[in-house]
This record gives C-alpha cells, sequence and structure tokens, in this order.
C-alpha cells in the first residue's frame, strides 16, 4: 500500500529490460542480422538459422521464468505478494474467491 | 496389426478417456462453467493452455510448412511462442487480478462502456469461428485418411465427444481432458520425431538431430546435405530466406501480438487461484509448448530430406504404398510430363491451382489431371498439411506409430476446438445476454444458457467442418490480425496508461479493425492477383498487416484520449488494483 509508485516502477523497469532481450533475440538475431549471422556456424546449424528456429524459443522461456523470480522476490519487498503461499485445491469454498471472482 | 485396426484402438482408448474426464468434472456453477471456479494449479493450466493453444495446425500443418519454406518457416516458430512473453510480463497477472471472466468484461469494466463490451464481443466471436473451422478441416482430413469414414462421419464423431464434455463439463471439463491431450499429442509428435532422428543422424534428441553429422557415415552434416539437394532441384538454400526483412518482421510481429490477444488463450489465465500462478503457469504453458515447437523444425527438415530422397527421380510404379494412398484421396498428385515414368520434383509448380482429377489413369497407373500446366519441369504436386501424418510412413516406421499420430492430431484439434467453443459460449450467455440484454437472470439461468449456447456453438462449428468454406486458409491471417490490432493494444493501455479513456479505446479498436480488415479483404478476395510484394503497402503481406493496425490503434488511441476526458476515478482506482498482486 504505501509504496506503490515505487513497487510499480521496478515492475516497468523489470519488463523493459527482459522485453528488450526479447527484442534482441528474435527480432535482432533472428530477422534483422540472420544473414550475417549465417556466416558463423554452431555444429551443423547456421548461426542465424539457428537464432530463428530454436535459440529464440529458448530465451522466450528463460525469460519468463527469470521474470516469475524476480516479480516475486518485488511482491516480496513491498510487501503485496498475496496471502498465503498455496491455497489447497480442495478449499472449493473460500467466499472472496466464490464471491468476488478472486480480486 | 494392420494401421486402421491399430489406429481404431488408439483412438478409441483416448476417446473414452475424454468422455471419462467429463463425467469426472462436471461444472456445477458458472464459476466451475467459465473459469473452472479459479482452482486450476498452476501446472495443470500450463498443460491446458499448451494443449488448447497448439491447434491442428500447429501440429499437423506447421512442420509441414516449414518444410517447404525453409528458413522463412521461423515466422511460425517465433510468432506463435513469442507471444507468451508478451502475454506473461503484460497481460496475464493483471487480468488475473481483475478476475472476472472474460476479455469483454475487462474492456467493458475497463473503458466504461458497452459499445467497447460490444466491439469486443463481435471481435471474439469472429475470431474463434475462424479458428474453429480450421480445427474441424483437420479433424476432416485425419478420419478420411486413416480411418476411411468419410469426411461428414468424422466430423459428426469429433463434434459428439467435444459436444458431450463442453457442455457438461464448462471450463473444468475442458481443462482437465485438454491436461489428457496435451499428454497424447505431446507424446505422439515427439515419438515419431526421435524414431527419425535416429534413423537419420544417430542422436535421439531431435532438437540436436537436425544440426548433426548424418548417419550414413558420410560425415556430412544434415543441413548440408540438405542445402545441397535443394539448391540442385532450384529451390535454394534451406537454411536462407526468400521473404523481405521487414514483411518477416510484420508476420512475426502480428503472430506474436495476435497471440497475446486471443481470447481464448488469455482466458486460461483467469483460471488459477492467483496472480503469481497466473505468471508461473504462462511460463509452463511456453515449456511446454516450446517441446513441440522446437521439435517441429527438427522433423521439417528431416521430412523434407526424405521426401526429395524418397520422390526425386523414383519410378512412380515402385513409390511406397504412402504415396499412393495420399494421392487416392487428392492431396498428392503427379503428371508425367516428359513421359518417362519418374518422377521429376524441381522447384515450380507443376499446375495451375489444387489438382482437379479426371477420372482417367494415365500409363504408370497415375490419376491423370485437368489442370492446366504451371509452366515449370515440375511433376509434383504434395498438399503441405500431409508432411507430418505422412512422415512415419515415408521413414518407414511401425504402423503403432502411425496410429499414434493420428490419435496425437485429433486430440491438438479438439482441445483447441473445446476452447475456442468454450470463448463462444461465454461471449454469447455472459458478455451478451448477463451483462447486456438480461441482467437479471439467476446463475443457473446464466449457466443454461450457457450450455445452451455450446451446444449451438458445436453445431455451427461442425457445420462448417462438414461444408468447409474455401477461405479457411485465408481468414487465419485474419484471426491473428484482428487479435492484434483490436484486443492486445486496448489491453495493454487499459494497464499500463492509466489516462487511457473511453474514447480513444474506441477509436483505436475501430481504426485497427477496419485497416487491418480492409487491408486483408482487399487482397485475399475483392482484387487476389495483386497480392504481390509490388503492390503490399511498405512492402507488408496481409499477413502482416496486423502490425500495423496495432500501431496505427497506439497512435489513435492516444491521440483522441488527450483531447477527450480522463477516465472516473473509480476506473483510476480499479487500475492502482490491478497492478498490485494484493489490495
Amino acid at each position: 500500500m504505501n509504496d506503490r509508485r515505487g513497487y510499480w516502477k521496478e515492475n516497468v523497469n523489470l519488463v523493459l529490460k527482459l522485453l528488450l532481450v526479447w527484442f534482441i533475440a528474435s527480432y535482432g538475431m533472428g530477422i534483422l542480422l540472420v544473414d550475417f549471422l549465417n556466416e558463423f556456424r554452431l555444429f551443423g546449424f547456421p548461426f542465424g538459422f539457428w537464432m530463428a528456429q530454436q535459440g529464440s524459443i529458448y530465451i522466450f522461456v528463460a525469460l519468463i521464468f527469470i521474470y516469475v523470480v524476480k516479480m516475486n522476490r518485488i511482491d516480496k519487498k513491498y510487501d503485496v505478494e498475496e496471502d498465503e503461499s498455496h491455497i489447497p485445491i480442495e478449499d472449493m469454498n473460500r467466499e472472496d474467491i466464490n464471491k468476488s471472482g478472486g480480486a | 496389426m494392420d494401421i486402421q485396426t491399430l489406429t481404431y484402438i488408439i483412438v478409441g482408448i483416448t476417446f473414452a478417456l475424454y468422455i471419462g474426464i467429463a463425467i469426472w468434472a462436471k461444472a456445477g456453477t458458472t464459476d466451475d462453467f467459465y473459469v473452472a471456479g479459479h482452482h486450476v494449479p498452476p501446472l495443470a493450466n500450463g498443460m491446458a493452455t499448451a494443449a488448447d493453444w497448439m491447434s491442428a495446425a500447429s501440429f499437423i500443418s506447421m512442420a509441414g510448412l516449414i518444410s517447404f519454406m525453409g528458413r522463412d518457416g521461423a515466422q511460425y516458430l517465433m510468432g506463435w511462442t513469442g507471444g507468451y512473453v508478451l502475454l506473461a510480463l503484460l497481460l496475464a497477472p493483471y487480468l488475473r487480478k481483475f478476475g472476472q471472466f472474460t476479455v469483454p468484461d475487462f474492456v467493458g469494466d475497463r473503458y466504461y462502456s458497452n459499445a467497447a463490451r460490444t466491439v469486443a464481443v463481435i471481435c471474439a466471436l469472429f475470431v474463434s469461428f475462424t479458428y474453429v473451422a480450421g480445427q474441424m478441416r483437420g479433424v476432416g482430413i485425419v478420419f478420411s485418411r486413416f480411418l476411411e469414414v468419410d469426411i461428414t462421419m468424422g466430423v459428426l464423431i469429433g463434434m459428439s465427444i467435444v459436444f458431450f464434455y463442453a457442455v457438461l463439463g464448462g471450463m473444468k471439463g475442458i481443462t482437465y481432458t485438454q491436461v489428457a491431450q496435451y499428454c497424447v499429442l505431446i507424446f505422439a509428435f515427439m515419438v515419431p520425431a526421435i524414431f527419425i532422428s535416429i534413423l537419420m543422424t544417430g542422436n535421439p534428441v531431435p532438437q540436436l538431430g537436425f544440426g548433426s553429422t548424418l548417419a550414413d557415415g558420410s560425415g556430412t552434416y544434415l543441413l548440408d546435405k540438405l542445402n545441397g539437394l535443394s539448391t540442385e532441384l532450384g529451390f535454394g538454400q534451406y537454411t536462407d530466406g526468400r521473404k523481405s526483412t521487414i514483411d518477416m518482421f510484420c508476420i512475426v510481429a502480428a503472430l506474436m501480438v495476435g497471440t497475446a490477444g486471443l481470447p481464448h488463450v488469455i482466458v486460461r489465465f483467469f483460471t488459477v487461484p492467483k496472480v503469481r500462478d497466473a505468471r508461473l503457469s504462462a511460463g509452463y504453458a511456453l515449456i511446454l509448448i516450446a517441446i513441440l515447437y522446437t521439435t517441429a523444425p527438427a522433423v521439417a527438415s528431416f521430412a523434407r530430406l526424405n521426401l526429395i530422397d524418397t520422390v526425386s527421380n523414383a519410378e512412380y510404379q515402385s513409390t511406397p504404398d504412402w504415396f499412393k494412398n495420399w494421392e487416392a484421396i487428392d492431396l498428392i498428385a503427379w503428371r508425367d510430363k516428359n513421359n518417362d515414368g519418374k518422377i521429376q520434383y524441381v522447384a515450380g509448380n507443376a499446375f495451375v491451382g489444387s489438382p482437379q482429377f479426371t477420372d482417367g489413369r494415365g500409363p504408370s497407373g497415375e490419376r491423370l489431371l485437368a489442370n492446366a500446366d504451371g509452366g515449370s519441369a515440375n511433376e509434383l504436386y504434395i498438399d503441405q498439411d500431409i508432411m507430418v501424418l505422412a512422415n512415419p510412413e515415408i521413414a518407414d516406421l511401425p504402423n503403432w506409430v502411425v496410429a499414434l499420430v493420428v490419435a496425437g492430431g485429433l486430440a491438438a484439434a479438439l482441445s483447441t476446438a473445446a476452447g475456442l467453443l468454450l470463448v463462444i459460449s461465454t461471449s454469447v450467455a455472459h458478455d451478451l445476454f448477463k451483462k447486456m440484454l438480461l441482467p437479471d437472470i439467476t446463475d443457473r439461468q446464466e449457466l443454461m444458457f450457457a450450455r445452451m449456447a455450446v451446444a449451438i456453438a458445436v453445431l455451427i462449428a461442425g457445420y462448417f467442418g462438414i461444408n468447409p468454406p474455401g477461405f479457411v486458409a485465408q481468414v487465419v491471417a485474419f484471426a491473428f490480425g484482428l487479435a492484434a490490432s483490436t484486443f492486445f493494444p486496448v489491453i495493454l493501455m487499459g494497464i499500463f496508461y492509466k489516462r487511457m479513456n473511453k474514447e480513444g479505446a474506441i477509436a483505436g479498436m475501430v481504426t485497427g479493425l477496419i485497416f487491418t480488415a480492409a487491408y486483408i479483404i482487399y487482397f485475399k478476395f475483392i482484387d487476389p492477383a495483386a497480392n504481390t510484394a509490388e503492390n503490399w503497402w511498405l512492402g507488408v503481406s496481409p499477413e502482416g498487416a496486423g502490425t500495423i493496425g496495432m500501431v496505427l490503434n497506439f497512435v489513435v488511441a492516444y491521440a483522441v484520449s488527450r483531447v477527450t476526458s480522463p477516465p472516473p476515478q473509480d476506473v483510476q482506482d480499479m487500475i492502482e488494483r490491478i497492478r498490485v498482486p494484493r489490495g
């Protein structure tokens, strides 16, 4: 509650940094620089071709998990993480969830 | 056992499994029906999202398309995975915090306007119906080739299965069925890929296999051999691109942003218990999708090499059974132009358009064609959709593998169809009836409406499956273009730009919608002859039009919002609330 502005700013900063990597991996190395990178080889792959058809996807996966870990940390730092660490699945009748749809 | 008996057994087992799950996961409330009660654990949601997302197009068509496109096929690989990064970082957590049922819900509440909600409902319905029609074509192809029932019967069987679990279980039934379908489809995709990778390169990991040397002891890298053969036959290097850079850029952007804006994908993140689960399950979903998406390009190059090896300069009479089987259902065609009885497979169209068979047989026993000549030495026509289904046969794998691939293709098509049907029913029952036309109905009545809406949607989808509109392939670009140029910008600005108001959002959506629709309709329907790079605006093909539409949407929305009044205080408070996980 007390420092929502700070929380939001850190959140947006993190997202922008990750999206920069996202852009470089896919549009940068997989499209714009692909022919240049094809001059280099990674085992049997021309490197640009590998980035376009493989590498970029691995980087996407890594980005989401980095985001998950860092966001959880930021949530904790600003004390805005959700109450319990885990809601048991059997707990079907929690009122706040059913009534307000979780909000 | 022969392929057909095995196929019946394996497909039968998977169908029985789906029905069993449906009975177990019956929905009792609208909460269950729309969002599985917000109780789906993140990993299960990840699997369901992956199955929801990977359609007949991903499973059946994509590797085939890449096989024929070479490096440019990366547009699908990057475009249909990169969107999950946008989804996880920019949309999913906030939409989960918002906590309603649908995308039009968010648009309607955030922009305090039923006009905005209506535009959103129309887009959601259009996108979903477009997509469902494609799934049904997939089901039809699979049934007619492998189970030798006619397409109508095949579609009816598929529809009744979906009908059963979607009407009974709603989102809850669909979610847990999709978990099972993910397992079936990924197993079915990986087994033949691993087999073929071992056969061709000795490496059991397909992702590494297609960068390895061939197992024939020559020491040549697989891609080098493929590049050599492709160049020899006039197709150009497999690892080179043919599309212009700007076109590639716009197509990839439209597919990525479109992915993040598709309502049946977004709604999956409404089903998890918490905000942090929404983030995590996007990560799980992408890993599970990436397993298939990193294997597909490997399968594509294996299939390409195998295909060229098998058919190039082969005698028609000595071609394997699969060749004639696919020819029998119109998906392969051969015209012996130089009358040597051998298949010349080189660059260029064998003839104009898709094959029009006559009743007659040629000297080698091939089916004769009525098409006009394509003006090249190429004699072979291959429908790109058959590559994944034919691949195990081309590589001469055991019959049970072929049967497994059939079950996988059906799982992919049915899981996506179910997710889409649910979006359609929710849009009608919840957004249209409950929120606008009949606000006084009870939860039970709304649930009944939702069930009826699914039932009707299944029937309409079934109709399109049996009588596929000729324009299915063309309208897929439409679905992504519309999602990219309408939903994505308004949702994104709704979260990240507090000043965005009703006027801006509606103006933006309408601009994006009109531009993208007009661009695609002009080049695909009004003047298809002009659909060439010289005529495209900025060199962007209709497939990439959604990207320009999206940019226009952002610009117009921003400009209009600056000169109109800011959103009311309660909406601004709501935005503050959805930005933090708690409170």
